[in-house]
Formats: structure tokens, sequence, C-alpha cells
């Protein structure tokens, strides 16, 4: 368990009689970048929510590090870093004072300067005094990725980072999830663009129907046809 | 003192907000200015009939126009997500509840501070500004710590609008009868000894209600 940093372990989820989640486990070493993929309703969302706290699972065990999550959220929040669907800003809060919010919920010291260094990052260090609802949606997309990165988590987390970004930005995405890699820390990401994900992903898992139905690493697929072709028999398209 | 400063960014972002958009004091404030207006033409309140209904008046103006001010204070939050957001940040969820429960109080109490003067002009009337306003602050800060917490809840469901009075004004009760009953020994210049069994009621609703509100706060906005 000591080099994991997420670890799950049988994890179950339900909605009502439905099965969100059953019998997931894997985990994700440091410095591995793992692409979360499967069709809508897989479970991806819900795996993402439960490893943030923001869903509470009916059984199994997740371990952020050496910390329990169920046991010690708090511990574990601190170590997570997460992009959802939602920008979780406020609206008619400035980038900055936004930025300014969480870091004081962080409890991080030399907040200012930290905040212009992620802003300087992921390129939004010119928009920062401008109120979050002027911002185009691709700008707050790049706010939420500062928001994750401001506190400098050990995991981060993101579910369809992708969506809402231009080509430039989805390539600083790309740059900071392989910075990431290189600090040491553990990135796990769902997405739909596969071309895009799979380019830096060290592993796939295949999810569906609340199940990981495959955990490929890099050497299992040649190349994204490759690839495609093992999703394909998945989805049930071949 | 981690835990007061969390509390204080929650505070100091819902005034940030606040002052930069001006939505919800200014609804709370002429919705409050309204009901005086018209219990002003309907009742004619001059002389002794203040000191009979005049806490009545002050009270339906509160509370209405409080409800508008807390229906929004979790509803936008929900909206926009950003209270996941809050949630998956290291804070305790106490810190979270005592922060928007700040954020209500001050609201509200601005709103109570703009009626006040007006009711006094309206009805020409010198009021007895202590104990007046010690009694109020007490019943807002109960009003507003239950519905911080029952704003939480009717923000979850599909009718807020609808939920958060109708959770509220039940459990409110014994709070907004002793609060009337102050703001009538005060506007009717009684002794204290003859009001202190509602001082009382007051102090202990505000003790106990905020207390578990800060207890089961978590459970509310967690999944």
């Amino acid at each position: 368990m000591s080099d994991t940093l997420i670890a799950v372990e049988k994890l179950d989820k339900t909605f009502g009689a439905r099965w969100a989640l059953r019998g997931i486990s894997f985990r994700v070493m440091p410095s591995d970048i793992v692409a979360l993929v499967g069709p809508n309703g897989a479970g991806k969302t819900t795996l993402l929510r439960a490893l943030t706290t923001l869903a509470r699972p009916n059984a199994g065990k997740i371990f952020i590090g050496k910390i329990p999550l169920l046991q010690h959220a708090n511990a574990a929040r601190a170590a997570l870093g997460f992009v959802g669907h939602q920008t979780f800003m406020y609206d008619d809060l400035t980038a900055f004072e936004n930025l300014t919010f969480y870091a004081r919920l962080y409890d991080l010291p030399d907040a200012t300067a930290r905040i212009h260094t992620v802003a300087q990052r992921v390129g939004i260090a010119h928009r920062l005094n401008d109120v979050t609802r002027t911002l185009s949606r691709g700008l707050q997309q790049r706010l939420t990725i500062a928001r994750m990165l401001l506190h400098e988590p050990a995991v981060l987390l993101l579910d369809e980072p992708y969506t809402g970004l231009d080509k430039v930005a989805a390539d600083l995405l790309d740059a900071m999830m392989l910075d990431a890699k290189s600090e040491g820390r553990a990135v796990l990401f769902s997405t739909h663009d596969l071309e895009r994900g799979l380019a830096i992903a060290d592993r796939a898992i295949i999810m569906k129907n609340g199940r990981i139905v495959h955990d490929l690493p890099r050497a299992d697929w040649r190349d994204l046809a490759g690839f495609m072709q093992i999703y394909a028999e998945v989805l049930g398209d071949k | 003192m981690k835990f007061i400063r969390q509390v204080s960014a929650i505070v100091q972002k819902d005034l940030a907000a606040e002052l930069r958009t001006k939505e919800n004091l200014s609804a709370m404030v002429v919705f409050a200015l309204l009901v005086l207006v018209i219990f002003n033409f309907a009742f004619e309140l001059q002389g002794l009939d203040i000191r009979a209904l005049g806490a009545g008046v002050l009270w339906v103006a509160f509370t209405f126009s409080g409800i508008l001010g807390l229906g929004r204070s979790f509803a936008a939050e929900k909206d926009k997500g950003s209270l996941e957001g809050v949630l998956l940040s290291p804070v305790d969820r106490g810190a979270v509840f005592l922060g928007k429960a700040a954020s209500n109080f001050i609201f509200i109490s601005v709103m109570e501070a703009t009626t006040l003067p007006l009711f006094a002009i309206l009805n020409n009337a010198n009021l007895p500004w202590f104990p007046l306003i010690p009694y109020i602050v007490l019943g807002t800060l109960g009003f507003a710590g239950m519905g911080t917490l029952l704003s939480a809840v009717a923000a979850s469901t599909k009718m807020r609008e609808v939920m958060l009075p109708i959770l509220l004004f039940p459990v409110s009760v014994p709070l907004l009868m002793a609060a009337v009953n102050l703001t009538k020994g005060a506007l009717q210049d009684r002794d204290f000894a003859d009001i202190a069994n509602w001082f009382n009621i007051l102090i202990v609703y505000d003790v106990i209600f905020l207390v578990i509100a800060f207890l089961v706060f978590e459970y509310v906005v967690e999944e």
C-alpha cells in the first residue's frame, strides 16, 4: 500500500435499485496517468465522485496514499485535486477572488504568490481581475484547473477535462498532466476524447455498466487503432 | 485558528459577492419596506396602536423578508455547483455552516437596520432602541441559524422556494413567539421581570437550535 497513491477495493455504489459501481478494484501508483473510458452511464463520473468524497459508496474501501478516505475524509481531501463537470466557481467574484477563497479554505501560506504561479501556468494570469461570469467556458475551465493545482495535490482527478477547451488549452492541460507525472503525482481522468486521452495515458481502464471490464497498460495496445478494436469489442459494436 | 480562518473566508466570500451584485439585500430590504407600508395603510398605526401591534408588524416584515434571503443562500451555491467545490476542500462542515449562518445573520441584520428607522418614521414613534435591538439581534440569531440549516435542506429538493417556509415556520414558532413578546414588551416599556420568561426561551432556543444545526449540517450537505 505504501507506494500506491490511489487504492480502491471492491467498491460498490447504488442509486436506488440501480448499480452505479459494482466490485471496482484498482490501484494507481505515483507518476501514473490513467485514462478512464467507457460509454455514457458506465460509472466513470460516479467513481471519480466517490474518490473525491462527493459520493458515498455503499461498500468497499478507498485509500488516498495511506489515508482511508471514508474514515479521514478531510486529510484525504487535502491530497486531492478535482476538476468536474461544473466549474465550482462563484460567478460574481473575480478569478482572483475565487482562487483566494479556495486558497483560504485549504489554509495555504503565501496564497497570492501561489495564485499568480498557477494562473501563469494555465494561461489566465491576464484575466485574474475579471469577474468570472465574463470569462468564456474555456477560460473558466482553465480557472477550474488552476483551482485544482492551487494546493499542489498528490492526486489529480479530472472528469472530462477537455470539455470546452480549445486546442491550445487542451495542449496546456496535457502538458500539466505530464508535469504532474514528472513530479510523481498520480493522474486519473475520464474522457470520451480517446485520441487525445490515450496519447498521454500510461494505462486505460475501460468501464461498462458500473464494472471495470479491462485494465490495460500501454503495452497492451499498439496504437489508437489497436485500442479502438478492444474498445469496440467491449461496447459490443463488433 | 484554521477553523476560524475558514469560517471567515466563507463570510468574506458571501459579503464580496453580495456587495458586487446587491441582489439579495435589495430584494430583502424592498420587501420589508413594502410590508411596513402596507401595514401602515391597513392599520394606520399611531400612538397606542404601535404598542399593541408594532411588534407583530415588525416581525412579519423581518420573517418574510428574511426567508427571501435565506432561500437564496444555498440555491445559488447548488445551481453553480460551487457548494461541491467547498465540500471538496478539507473544511470542517461545521465551519461551512457557521460561515453561511454568519453571512445570513449579517444580511438579515442589515435589512432590519434599514427597516427599523422607517418603521419609526412611518409611525412617528420614538423607539426604545435599548432593549429593542438586543431582543431583535437574539431573535435574528436563532432565525438565521435554523434558516441556514433548513435552506440547505430545501436547496436539495425540487420545490425549494416552497419548502423553506414550510420547513422553517413550524420550527421557528417558539422563537417568533418569544421575539414578538419581547419586542412588544420593549415597545410597551414593560419591566424586564415581566418578560424574563420569554427572554429565557429565546436564549435556550438560540443555544439548542444553533448547536443542533451545527452538528447535523454535515449530514444535510453530504450525500
